[in-house]
């Protein structure tokens, strides 16, 4: 781990937080027979700490754009910076997880191996990087299956072992491509939950790509709502929800309410003809002033009445 | 265990039907004794030095061919299927290579190394070689992208890339390619030590029994021997797989 770890920010404290990540014009074309602009344009900040989420139709680029942002492509236009640095080659203190998590694991290694295979090349000694694979497996819920195979797990408990791998670097910045999608609803809301725990302890910048826009209100400090392909920005809106958010709770507050009927019509709109904004669009011009919420609206955003339980894993974490 | 039962009660029965068939006096005892006798035969020559002699020094060159074959074979097939320009640039030199029968080799072989070991080894290498090499190649290729990408957001490098995440994908690919290397090396070196009877071995000691005194038992008994020692190195490199390769549905071994 470098030495170059953000201070702890506080909430809304906006301008003294130095940049975890800048993103400007970036543009990425695949080449080949099929040439094709998957990111026309992407400008946007990500401040240390902050969790961003990042919705747009299937298809559109966001896959893509967090390869480029960890520099596993090379994007054909634009610029990443990381802490202020121009980004060349993976930084250090990054960790992803992919969207194709069964296929990103080794499948000659067990659960065990997986989780700590990150850690060997960092150079933890190998105590610590026992302890550490403990620790975040049980944060997962995979205690039991140390051993294990991928082969032998389903598909939501490889996922898990995707993201313990991940957080198992204690990275400053971690990219998630749709990490939840294939756990149960209640698995789901842990393992979200257990995100926001970690967040607040390690203090570790996130950014989570979903399809599922309940979710990118209820995780995020802000949404990113993207265009179809090529990927532009459309829209980047604050989630003014607070730190401490409840799976029932915040779910039926009213700014969420508001939130999710917001970007589902914009990614309703976005996924026609008319390209608001256009190519080029930046973040950091768009702003979002809540309107009234609707009565109607309100109804059928009722959550489903789930018995979240308060796993206490992060708890005993902080190292 | 079963499986085992059955497979002995098959041999078994097949063993019965030689004896009658050699008792029966359909065909002359003296060209096809029954394995009654043969084994018998094989008990008294694995008490007699020279014979034994024989079996070591084939079984040795085996084992020292099939290791010459996966230390070339790996590292090439590694490198082979990691690198398409390498890949196009050899590809006709093996596909030329490859199909020249390595037994047609053996007159210029003898010649060159005169007797000693090192000619029958060679040819055994050469024609062993290529199912290794093939499946090393092919698997390395079939690596799936995702996970050299997952390595590489991990900061690996490509030379650990290769080591950490190419090799171990290919081990069971190798091994299947060293149970087929195996076999045909077995092939090769009992050809080459019956066409060249001085450079000794169980090949050798069946064209001796068999040309001058025409002693069919003791040809037989050597040709059961190797067969016999083909089955259990192939009986074990399976079981090591199944045993180690703990990380795909049994061993890879499908
Ligand atoms: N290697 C590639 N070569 C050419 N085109 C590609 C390649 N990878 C992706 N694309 C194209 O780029 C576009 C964006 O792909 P990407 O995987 O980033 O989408 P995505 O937003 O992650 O989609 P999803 O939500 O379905 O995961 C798609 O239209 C896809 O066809
Ligand atoms: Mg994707």
């Amino acid at each position: 781990m470098t030495g170059t770890r953000n201070e702890p920010t506080t909430d809304g404290s906006g301008g003294t937080v130095p940049s975890m990540l800048e993103v400007s014009d970036l543009e990425h074309t695949y080449t080949g027979q099929q040439e094709h602009t998957a990111i026309g344009g992407v400008t946007f900040d990500v401040r240390a700490g902050q969790l961003t989420c990042i919705v747009g139709p299937s298809g559109c680029g966001k896959s893509t754009l967090l390869r480029c942002l960890a520099s596993l492509i090379r994007p054909s236009g634009g610029e990443v910076r990381m802490h202020g640095e121009p980004v060349r080659g993976v930084p250090e203190d990054l960790a992803v997880v992919f969207q194709d998590y069964g296929r990103s694991l080794f499948p000659w290694m067990s659960v065990r191996g997986n989780v700590e295979f990150p850690l060997r090349s960092g150079n933890v000694p190998k105590e610590r990087r026992r302890e550490r694979v403990r620790q975040t497996l049980e944060w997962v819920g995979l205690s039991g299956a140390e051993r294990k195979y991928p082969w032998q797990l389903s598909g939501g408990m490889q996922q898990r072992v995707a993201i313990a791998r991940a957080l198992a670097c204690r990275p400053a910045l971690l990219l998630m491509d749709e990490p939840f999608a294939s756990v149960d609803a209640q698995t789901r809301f842990e393992l979200e939950d257990l995100l926001l725990r970690v967040r607040a302890e390690q203090d570790t910048t996130i950014l989570l790509v979903t399809h599922d826009i309940d979710e990118s209100v209820y995780l995020g400090d802000r949404v990113l709502v993207l265009s179809e392909t090529p990927a532009t920005v459309v829209a980047d809106l604050p989630v003014d929800l607070g730190n401490e958010r409840d799976q029932i709770g915040t779910r039926e507050s009213e700014t969420f309410v508001h939130l999710r009927g917001e970007i589902a019509r914009m990614l309703r709109g976005g996924g026609g003809h008319e390209r608001p904004g256009g190519t080029g669009t930046t973040a950091r011009d768009t702003g979002s002033e809540t309107e009234s919420t609707s009565e109607d609206e309100r109804a059928d955003a009722e959550p489903e009445s789930l018995q979240v339980e308060q796993g206490s894993p992060a708890r005993e974490a902080a190292e | 265990m079963r499986n085992a039962v059955r497979a002995l009660i098959g041999v078994a029965v097949f063993l019965v039907l030689c004896e009658i068939v050699g008792r029966s006096g359909l065909a002359p005892q003296r060209y096809l004794p029954p394995p009654s006798i043969v084994l018998t035969e094989l008990a008294e020559l694995l008490g007699e030095r020279d014979f034994l002699l024989d079996v070591v020094a084939t079984v040795l060159a085996w084992l020292i061919a099939l290791g010459i074959c996966a230390l070339v074979a790996v590292p090439a097939g590694l490198l082979l299927g990691s690198v398409p320009l390498l890949r196009t640039a050899t590809t006709s030199l093996i596909e030329f290579l490859r199909p020249v029968p390595s037994v047609a080799l053996i007159p210029l072989v003898v010649v060159v190394s005169a007797g000693s070991p090192s000619g029958k080894i060679f040819l055994a290498c050469y024609a062993a070689v290529w199912p290794l090499l093939f499946n090393t190649i092919y698997s390395t290729g079939q690596l799936d992208e995702q996970l050299l990408e997952s390595a590489r957001a991990f900061r690996i490098s490509r030379v650990q890339r290769i080591l950490r995440i190419k090799l171990p994908h290919v081990v069971p690919f190798v091994f299947t390619g060293l149970r087929l290397a195996a076999s045909t090396a077995l092939i090769v070196l009992i050809s080459v030590e019956m066409l060249n009877p001085g450079s000794g071995g169980i090949g050798s000691f069946i064209y001796v029994a068999g040309s001058g005194a025409g002693r069919m038992d003791q040809v037989l008994a050597g040709t059961l021997l190797a067969g016999v020692l083909g089955y259990l190195v192939n009986a074990g490199m399976s079981g090591a797989q199944r045993k180690w390769i703990t990380w795909a549905p049994s061993g890879g071994t499908t």
